[in-house]
C-alpha cells in the first residue's frame, strides 16, 4: 500500500499552503484517479508521494515503510513533459537503461524501436519520448505509478496506443496507478475510483473523500 | 458556400526539410511536412489536427517565415492570390498576417503588456501616439480591465494571458490568424472561452487557422477540418463529418475520432498491420485494411465528397 | 542553401585560422630568437619597408622581430592567467551551487565585491602586491577576471539542480557522484569551454594594459605593453609605427580568440547548433 499521511505542503512561507492534512491511499493494482483543472496543488502532492518533495508536515508509506535515500524508490512519477524528464544530452539508450536494462517485453509491448536508441531525446516525437519514459519508470522494483496529465500533450491515437500499454502493463504487474488528468472522460474509463476534485476551501486547509463505485457514474 | 470566391489562404503540397548534422561535418536532411495541402476562406475557422508534434506548428512559421534558417520550404502558399515566398512573406507578417503565440513566454517579460500591444499595432502600420489607444481598445474587447496595460506577462493568470496573447494579434488589421495549441494546459471554462473568440474573429470575416491535436476543441468551432498525419494531408473534411464518423473518409481520422475517451478509447487500438513504414502511406502500420498499394506508394489527395481524402480505399 | 558553408565548417576554419596564426607568432618569436634585441645604431628610427616591415625604432632595433616576441610573451601571459582564472571560477561556481547556502552566499559575496571593485584599480593592487614582473601580472589577471565566469557557471548548475531528470535519477536510487558525473559535466563542460575561450581576449588585453601602465614586466622584455609605453615618447615625432604596429597585431590576436569563441558558443547552443 502507498500512504500518505496528514501531509501538508506549500513552496515558502509566503504563499499558501497547497494542502493541508491531506490522506491518500492506493493499494497495489488498484487505479485511482485525480481530477481537476490543471494546477499546482495535484502535481506538487503527486511530487510528495515520488518523494521529489519533503512533506512539511506528515508522512509517505511505502508498505509501512518512509523511503530512503540511495534505494530505488517503488513510487514512479511520469511527468506532463517528457522533454524535461530525460537529459538532452544523453542518447535513449542511456536513458532507458539508466536505472536498469528494461526487458525486450516491455519494450515490444510500448512499441519501442530499437532504431530509436542511439537518438537523441529531440529527435523523437512527444509520444514517442513519452513511452520512453514509461519504459524507464516500469522497472521490475516499480510497485506505483502516479501519472501526472502524460497525455494531455498528445493526440488521441496516441492516447490510446499509451494507456492501453499502461493498462496491460498494470495489471499484469499489480501496479497501483494514480492518474492525474483534467479530462473527466479519460479518468472515466481509465480508474476504479477518484479522489474529489482538489478544491482549497476557505481557511486554506483540505481534505479529501473517497468515492468508491464504478468510475463510469461519477465522472459528470 | 462556394469554394472559390473568399479565399484567403490556398496552400498546395507544402513541404518543410531541416538539414542537420548526422556525424562531423556530414549534413543529412530531415522531412518534417512532406505535403501539406489547405485551403482557408474569409469567415471559416480551419483546424489542422493531427498526430501531436512539431509538424503541424511549422506550417504556421512557413506562411510568416519565419522558419530557422537550416530548413527548405517548397510549395505554393497563395494569399489573397499573392505568392508567399521566404523572402516576400516579411511584407506580409504583423499586417495582414499574424499568430497569436502559444503562451505568455513569447512575450518580453520585462516590458508591460499593454506596450506590447501597442508595439504590435505600431508594427501593423497604425502611427504611434494611436497605438496606445488601440492597445487599450483591444483589452476592452477582450473584457480586460484597462490596469492590465501596466501589468508584466508572469502576473497574468492563465484566462487573462490568453487574451493579451490574442489582443496582440488582433489589435492590428491581419485578416489571416493562426492559432497554434491555444487551449494548451487550460482549464475547460478558459479553453471554451478562447475557442469562442476564434469563432468571433472569424464571425467578423477573418480567416483563422486553428492547429490543435486536440479534435474535441477543434470541433466546437472549426467550419472544416485538415486530418495531417506522418508529414502528409491525408483528409479535408467538414466539422459536420465527424459528428457521425460514418461520413469520414480515412481509416486514420476514424480511429482517431473513435479512440477517444468518450468514444471507443483503446478498443480502438489493433495490432500492427504487416506495413512498414516505407514510402507508402503513413497510416499503413496500424490501418485494418491495410493492402499491398498501401505499403508502398503514397496515394495522391483527391476531391471526394464534399471534401478529399489521399487513400487508395477512399470509400465512396 | 548547401553553397553557403555552416557552421560547423566555418568553426573549423576558424579553428584552423586560429592555430596557424599563432603557429606564426611562436615560430616568428622563435627564428628570430634575440634579434629584436640587437641594436643597430646605423639603422634608427626607419619607417616600415620592405627589409623592416614593421619599422625599427629609435635604437635600430627591428619592430617585427620585437612585437612577434612581445605577441608571444602577451599570449603566453594572458592564457595562463585566463586558465587559472577559468579553474578558480570553475570551482568557485560548483562549491557555490553544491554546497549550501552558507557557501553560496559566501561566493556571492565575495563575487559582488570584485565585480564592484574598478577593474583595473584591482589588477594594479595585486600586481604591486605581488611584486610586478610576469609573475605579477598571471596572478592579478588570474584573480580578477573569475567573478563573471563564477556567475554563469553557478547560475547553470542551479538551473540543473531542479531540473525533473536529476530528481528522477535521485528517486531510483543513484549516488550524488554518478549524477554529477553523468548528468551535470555534460552541460558544466560546453559552458566552461566557453567562457574559458572568450576569458582569453579580456586576459590578454588586461595583460597588456598593466605592462603598459609599468606595472608589468621589464622594459627589457618586449611585451606589447612594453612597446605601446616605449612608444608613446616618439609618437608626437611622427614615428607612427612604434604604436601602430604592435597594437594592430594584438588587436588580431585578441579578435581571433574572439571569433573563435563566438562559433563555438554558437555550435554548442541548442538553438543554433544545426546551422
Amino acid at each position: 500500500m502507498l500512504v500518505g499521511k496528514d501531509l501538508a505542503f506549500r513552496y515558502s512561507r509566503k504563499q499558501d499552503w497547497l494542502f493541508q492534512g491531506m490522506n491518500i491511499s492506493i493499494a497495489p493494482g488498484e487505479r485511482v484517479g485525480l481530477p481537476g483543472p490543471s494546477g499546482r496543488g495535484k502535481s506538487t502532492l503527486a511530487k510528495v508521494l515520488a518523494g521529489y518533495l519533503p512533506p512539511l508536515m506528515g508522512n509517505v508509506f511505502v508498505n509501512g515503510k518512509s523511503q530512503e535515500n540511495g534505494t530505488f524508490n517503488p513510487v514512479q512519477l511520469l511527468f506532463q513533459h517528457p522533454e524535461l524528464a530525460v537529459n538532452p544530452r544523453w542518447r535513449i539508450k542511456e536513458v532507458l537503461t539508466e536505472a536498469g536494462e528494461p526487458s525486450r517485453g516491455l519494450l515490444q509491448q510500448l512499441e519501442i524501436d530499437e532504431s530509436w536508441f542511439y537518438r537523441y531525446p529531440h529527435e523523437l516525437s512527444g509520444g514517442e519520448l513519452q513511452r520512453v519514459c514509461l519504459a524507464r519508470a516500469l522497472d521490475p522494483r516499480t510497485k506505483f505509478l502516479l501519472c501526472d496529465e502524460i497525455t494531455s500533450m498528445l493526440d488521441a491515437l496516441t492516447q490510446a496506443l499509451i494507456w492501453k500499454a499502461v493498462l496491460n502493463i498494470v495489471a499484469d504487474r499489480n501496479i497501483g496507478l494514480l492518474v492525474i488528468s483534467h479530462d473527466n472522460a479519460l479518468l472515466g474509463r481509465i480508474c476504479q475510483r477518484s479522489v474529489l476534485s482538489f478544491e482549497t476551501s476557505e481557511n486554506g486547509s483540505n481534505k479529501h473523500a473517497y468515492v468508491h463505485g464504478n468510475a463510469h457514474t461519477h465522472h459528470e | 458556400m462556394s469554394g472559390v470566391r473568399n479565399i484567403m489562404l490556398e496552400i498546395r503540397n507544402l513541404s518543410v526539410h531541416f538539414s542537420s548534422y548526422s556525424k562531423g561535418l556530414k549534413r543529412k536532411s530531415v522531412c518534417t511536412i512532406r505535403s501539406l495541402d489547405l485551403t482557408a476562406n474569409a469567415g471559416q475557422v480551419v483546424a489542422v489536427v493531427g498526430q501531436s508534434g512539431a509538424g503541424k506548428s511549422l506550417l504556421a512559421h512557413a506562411v510568416l517565415g519565419i522558419l530557422p534558417s537550416n530548413s527548405t520550404v517548397s510549395g505554393d502558399i497563395t494569399f489573397k492570390g499573392h505568392r508567399i515566398t521566404p523572402e516576400s512573406a516579411e511584407r506580409f507578417r504583423g499586417r495582414d498576417i499574424a499568430l497569436i503565440p502559444q503562451s505568455v513566454a513569447f512575450l518580453n517579460p520585462l516590458l508591460h503588456v499593454g506596450t506590447q500591444i501597442a508595439r504590435a499595432a505600431v508594427l501593423n502600420g497604425l502611427p504611434a501616439r494611436e497605438a496606445k489607444k488601440a492597445a487599450l481598445l483591444a483589452l476592452e474587447r477582450y473584457g480586460l480591465p484597462s490596469h492590465i496595460y501596466k501589468c508584466f506577462p508572469f502576473q497574468l493568470s492563465g484566462g487573462m494571458a490568453r487574451r493579451v496573447l490574442t489582443a496582440t494579434a488582433t489589435v492590428g488589421s491581419a485578416s489571416l490568424l493562426f492559432a497554434d495549441e491555444p487551449t494548451n494546459g487550460l482549464d475547460v471554462a478558459t479553453a471554451q472561452e478562447t475557442l469562442k473568440h476564434l469563432r468571433e474573429l472569424a464571425d467578423i470575416g477573418k480567416a483563422v487557422v486553428l492547429i490543435t491535436h486536440d479534435i474535441e476543441a477543434a470541433l466546437q468551432v472549426a467550419d472544416k477540418v485538415s486530418v495531417f498525419c506522418g508529414g502528409v494531408t491525408i483528409e479535408e473534411a467538414s466539422a459536420t463529418d465527424f459528428i457521425n464518423s460514418g461520413r469520414l473518409r480515412h481509416p486514420y481520422s476514424v480511429a482517431l475520432w473513435s479512440s477517444l475517451p468518450n468514444n471507443r478509447f483503446i478498443e480502438t487500438i489493433t495490432a500492427k498491420s504487416f506495413c512498414s513504414l516505407n514510402g507508402g502511406c503513413p497510416f499503413g502500420p496500424r490501418c485494418e485494411q491495410a493492402a499491398e498499394e498501401c505499403c508502398q506508394q503514397m496515394p495522391e489527395l483527391i476531391p471526394l465528397r464534399n471534401g478529399k481524402v489521399r487513400c487508395w480505399h477512399a470509400c465512396g | 542553401m548547401l553553397d553557403r558553408l555552416d557552421r560547423r565548417s566555418t568553426t573549423i576554419f576558424t579553428i584552423a585560422g586560429c592555430i596557424f596564426l599563432f603557429g606564426v607568432v611562436l615560430t616568428g618569436a622563435w627564428l628570430y630568437g634575440e634579434h629584436g634585441e640587437v641594436t643597430h645604431l646605423n639603422s634608427r628610427k626607419l619607417a616600415p619597408s620592405l627589409s623592416h616591415p614593421f619599422g625599427t625604432d629609435w635604437l635600430g632595433r627591428d619592430m617585427l622581430a620585437r612585437t612577434l616576441k612581445g605577441l608571444r610573451i602577451s599570449l603566453f601571459v594572458g592564457l595562463s592567467a585566463a586558465s587559472c582564472s577559468a579553474i578558480i571560477a570553475l570551482i568557485l561556481g560548483l562549491a557555490a551551487a553544491t554546497m549550501g547556502k552558507t557557501i553560496d552566499a559566501v561566493v556571492t559575496l565575495l563575487v559582488d565585491m570584485a565585480m564592484a571593485t574598478p577593474h583595473l584599480v584591482l589588477l594594479i593592487l595585486i600586481a604591486f602586491a605581488c611584486g610586478g614582473g610576469a609573475k605579477g601580472v598571471i596572478i592579478a589577471v588570474a584573480a580578477s577576471h573569475w567573478p563573471s565566469l563564477t556567475r554563469v557557471i553557478r547560475a547553470e548548475v542551479l538551473q540543473l539542480q531542479s531540473a525533473e531528470y536529476i530528481k528522477l535519477s535521485q528517486q531510483m536510487g543513484k549516488s550524488r557522484l554518478y549524477i554529477a558525473k553523468k548528468h551535470m559535466l555534460p552541460h558544466v563542460v560546453p559552458q566552461f569551454l566557453i567562457g574559458l575561450l572568450l576569458l582569453f581576449p579580456h586576459a590578454i588585453l588586461h595583460a597588456a594594459a598593466l605592462t603598459f601602465l609599468g606595472f608589468g614586466m621589464s622594459p627589457h622584455t618586449p611585451a606589447v605593453g612594453v612597446l605601446l609605453a616605449e612608444s608613446m615618447r616618439y609618437l608626437s615625432m611622427g614615428l607612427w609605427w612604434l604604436a601602430v604596429t604592435p597594437g594592430i597585431a594584438l588587436v588580431i590576436a585578441v579578435k581571433a580568440f574572439d571569433i573563435l569563441g563566438s562559433n563555438v558558443r554558437a555550435l554548442l547552443d541548442p538553438r543554433t547548433c544545426q546551422e
